[in-house]
């Protein structure tokens, strides 16, 4: 029964561990933590300047962080499929579809749904959506992935 | 000041990111495939991050950001098509690979080729969201 608990209290754990990022970023500098619009700013160029730079020293922590976690643990693994096409596709659709809905899991889904936002909720319910749909049928239908 | 509360939130939310088990696809995709072995763990996630964020806002009445000027205004209330569209595409992607933007970033470092493959699609499909978004708006839909 451990076996099967212990992994929802990490998830549960690291799970406020994000919401306490999210709560430092908003009290402090008045921001919402979004990973999807601090990366997606930098890339179309809507962040200049001092917001930049804040941005970039947010993704050294996002980066550096896990990095060093997981040296000390002797290593981590994503289990992402080898197939690039996939992962070309994936990223492809998480980029255009997270700028075009202006947020993510952490933009809509934490900040959003936190504040009963709404928008946060109804992005939520779609991305969710579209998500279990799409495992569905490229994992049992097609066998893909 | 802002410089380092951002690199410190950015670190929390990447150990959270980690320990949570988030940044691996495995269990992001086990969370989404309800007709196979299904790992309840995102919705722990998610739980335990709402709860302080919820807090957060509470605190936020009345009071202004310590580094800042002022809280980000309230959301729109008008839904629209870029959020229903733009999320659907978006969990399309999630579905096929597991990753979303932040654990993809927080497993750059241990991802190999493929975090490295799905994090430049990432970013050519953010350059070209502005554009594909002005599209979206032109097209005579309702809503």
């Amino acid at each position: 029964m451990t076996e099967t608990i212990t992994p929802w209290l990490w998830g549960f754990a690291g799970g406020g561990l994000i919401g306490l990022a999210a709560a430092t970023y908003l009290l402090l500098n008045g921001r919402i933590m979004g990973a999807s619009g601090i990366v997606g700013g930098l890339v179309d160029g809507s962040a200049r300047g001092d917001d930049a730079t804040e941005r970039w020293f947010f993704l050294a922590g996002l980066l550096g962080v896990p990095a060093v976690l997981a040296f000390l643990a002797g290593g981590a693994d994503t289990h992402a499929t080898s197939n690039l096409a996939v992962l070309a596709a994936g990223g492809l659709l998480v980029g255009l579809g997270t700028r075009i809905a202006n947020g993510c899991t952490s933009g809509h889904g934490v900040c959003g749904i936190s504040r009963l936002s709404l928008r946060g909720i109804v992005a939520t319910v779609f991305y969710i959506g579209a998500g279990g749909l799409t495992v569905v049928l490229f994992r049992h239908l097609l066998g893909v992935i | 000041m802002r410089r380092l509360v951002a690199l410190l939130a950015g670190g929390i939310f990447g150990a959270g990111l980690l320990i949570s088990g988030m940044t691996d696809t495995r269990k992001v995709q086990g969370w989404l495939d309800i007709f196979g072995d299904w790992d309840p763990t995102l919705a722990f996630v998610m739980g335990g991050a709402i709860l302080p964020m919820a807090v957060a806002w509470q605190l936020t009445r009345g009071r202004r950001p310590a580094f800042a000027k002022a809280f980000p205004p309230p959301p729109e209330p008008r839904l629209g098509r870029q959020l229903v569209l733009g999320s659907t595409l978006f969990g399309m992607g999630w579905g096929l690979t597991g990753l979303c933007p932040g654990p993809a970033v927080a497993s750059l470092s241990f991802g190999g080729t493929e975090g490295l493959v799905f994090a430049g699609a990432l970013l050519l499909g953010m350059r070209l969201a502005p554009s594909a978004r002005r599209r979206l708006d032109a097209l005579p839909l309702p809503a």
